[in-house]
């Protein structure tokens, strides 16, 4: 490559980085500005709004009741769906197809369809609960489709039946090969789908609003009708708490692969070997 | 032990298959496969693929499960036990060590489920990698190994375990050449000092022959032949079985009083219960011999080196005889006679031989 078309290509890729930059930050400035703004238009920049987030009736409540839905719906997606995913792969990779479809479902359900299909069941369960963490119960399938692909992903990159059968071998009950083999092998893809998770039950509003929730967007959306400052502080406050989780999600460690070349063993089979015989004189001697 | 700090030799257990079936769909993978191992003794399944070696030992591990017949281990009907409870080792042909654990921690992994005291693990685990001559790279993790230390590290996760019995799945097909028959040795002299009932499973009949007891050679789910590596190489029960194991000439013949004649030379039958009549002739190239020197008259045991494979210390000589194709095995000295190009006169060592009715195709394999 010569060196001016090198220039272009880092000009271009400056270009694009600097415009989608521009395009992420500009709006979250835009806020942040909006948020310091004071009283009147010339009354000084103040944190007022920022201080507010703290003492506003209700927030704080919505913020950890949020945070709340987002690990515990993390938590059910994982137990439902890698579990599944992993037998489905050993056992049964006929339906591969059919789980994939499910799982991607959701994309294609509008958040207000979803809501009046599952308003029925949630109307039933409000007889023993009116907590709002019944939410993660709807939001597992909001998750879905993106849970699956992140864990798919992990699950390509492995050599599932080998290990799970080399496990199975040596003495694992299921339990054991999905908790000491499986998931140690993947935690990148883990993450990902509890990043991801975490990141759209953060943001989300409609179903809450619908079924009459109050979680941390439905609240940001009330305390706008009072306070907008406020409003927009918490707005801003979680936008960067996601985009923090994905700049984690872009540096999380990836799995080790490959073969690295090693120092030759050489054995010298005409010496007899120096055992204590607790190995030999046990193996095999039932 | 003995006196010379070797542990002395132990007999494994007995392993039985009966009549195991297994089918997938249409597909019969196994055929009412019957086959038993001695305490101690390592048998190699051998055969082509899809002839059901592997769906044999994978039934024998609990992998999977089969539509009939049983599996008996150490007297025990094991068939329904589900296969973390059958304490058997497994090597597999892929490579299988936890990537997340180091080469001791993959080989405690066994014993940590066993309940086996951490100091004790630690200890196993040690004489263990020693045994496989991985001592010092305990720590390492697989992708800090070669292919061959990580087979050795999962042989030595296998044994660990204390198993009655070690399957072995392909284990050397990943590597290279000269890594694995150094590794197939390595395996057979472990399998002897620890004397684990071993079944071996490969394509390569190199590997079955050099390190097992028995060779079982299979064909579309059956058991075409079981016995000494001796045996089923100059013995072959089966036209598949000879030609299968090493190379084979197929020359026409006739068939005559429990011998046939083949181009003159009458050579005895390894069954001589046949009808006479019209046949193909198996025969080994090493039981073929040149002469280049003395006139060389036309007949029927008279023709040209058109090729000369060099093999080492052995080397292959292709001779076309003018409506056939013959192969030849000498010692590359005797070889180097006999270049491309040389009319020559073949000889045919009277070893007994298999014969085949089938109408025989071109010729030499």
């Amino acid at each position: 490559m010569n060196r001016s078309r090198r220039i272009k290509l880092q000009v271009f890729r400056i270009t694009v980085f600097v415009v989608l930059g521009a395009f992420f930050l500009v709006p979250v400035g835009a806020m942040f500005e909006f948020s310091t703004r004071g009283n009147s238009i010339n009354a000084p920049r103040t944190l007022e709004a920022w201080t507010q987030i703290a003492t506003t009736p209700g927030l704080g409540d919505a913020i950890v009741a949020s945070l709340e839905l987002a690990a515990i719906t993390s938590i059910l997606m994982l137990v439902l769906v890698l579990p599944t995913m992993v037998w489905v792969r050993l056992r049964l990779p006929r339906i591969s197809r059919i789980v994939e479809f499910i799982c991607l479902m959701p994309l294609t359900v509008p958040a207000i369809a979803l809501v009046v299909g599952v308003k029925p069941i949630f109307i039933w369960i409000s007889n023993f609960t009116d907590s709002i963490l019944v939410l993660s119960l709807g939001y597992v399938i909001l998750v879905l489709p993106y849970s699956y692909r992140a864990l798919d992903a992990g699950l390509s990159a492995i050599d599932l039946k080998t290990l799970s059968e080399a496990a199975r071998s040596l003495g694992a009950g299921w339990g054991t090969v999905m908790w000491r083999v499986v998931v140690p092998n993947m935690p990148s893809a883990i993450l990902n789908a509890c990043l991801l998770s975490v990141a759209l039950v953060l943001g989300e509003y409609t179903f809450a609003n619908l079924m009459n929730y109050e979680n941390l967007q439905v609240a940001i959306a009330y305390v706008g009708l009072t306070s907008a400052g406020t409003s927009i502080a918490v707005a801003v406050a979680s936008l960067i708490f996601a985009f923090a989780l994905l700049l984690i999600l872009s540096f999380v460690r990836r799995p080790r692969t490959g073969v690295a070349a090693a120092d030759p063993v050489e054995l010298d089979l005409s010496k007899p070997l120096a055992l204590s015989g607790a190995v030999y004189g046990r193996v095999g001697n039932r | 032990m003995t006196t010379d700090g070797r542990a002395t030799p132990r007999a494994g257990v007995e392993v039985r298959l009966e009549n195991l079936t297994r089918k997938y769909a249409t597909t019969t993978a196994l055929d009412r496969l019957t086959l038993t191992l001695a305490p101690g003794e390592l048998v190699a399944l051998l055969g082509p693929s899809g002839c059901g070696k592997t769906t044999a030992l994978r039934l024998l591990a609990g992998l999977e499960q089969a539509d009939s017949g049983h599996v008996v281990i150490a007297g025990k009907d094991v068939t329904n036990v589900p296969a973390n409870r059958r304490n058997i080792g497994m090597v597999f042909q892929a490579y299988s060590l936890f990537p997340h654990m180091s080469a001791r921690q993959n080989v405690e992994f066994g014993m940590q489920l066993q309940h086996v005291g951490a100091a004790e693990r630690r200890e196993r685990a040690r004489e263990v990698l020693d045994l496989v001559g991985l001592g010092p790279h305990m720590d390492k993790f697989a992708h800090q190994l070669s292919g061959g230390q990580q087979q050795r590290v999962a042989l030595a996760r296998a044994l660990a375990i204390k198993p009655k019995v070690l399957l072995l799945d392909e284990p050397l097909s990943a590597l290279d050449a000269k890594v694995r028959a150094r590794l197939r040795d390595e395996i057979r002299r472990v399998q002897l000092e620890v004397g684990i009932t071993t079944l071996f499973v490969t394509h390569d009949q190199e590997e079955a022959l050099a390190i097992a007891d028995r060779v079982g050679v299979m064909q579309s789910g059956h058991l075409e032949q079981l016995g000494p590596p001796t045996e089923i190489y100059s013995r072959p029960a089966t036209p598949f079985v000879a030609e299968f194991v090493g190379l084979t000439n197929r020359i026409k013949g006739d068939v005559r009083g429990g011998a046939v004649t083949v181009r003159g030379t009458r050579i005895p039958l390894v069954d001589p219960d046949v009808t006479d009549g019209p046949a193909t002739a198996l025969v080994r190239p090493e039981a073929v011999s040149l002469a280049s020197n003395g006139e060389m008259e036309d007949g029927p045991l008279v023709g040209t080196v058109i090729a000369v494979a060099f093999l080492g210390a052995m080397s292959r000589v292709t001779v076309d005889l003018g409506d056939t194709i013959v192969l030849a095995q000498m010692a590359t000295s005797a070889a180097s006679d006999t270049p491309a190009g040389t009319k020559v006169r073949l000889a045919l060592r009277p070893d007994p031989v298999l014969i085949q009715r089938e109408e025989p195709a071109a010729t030499a394999p």
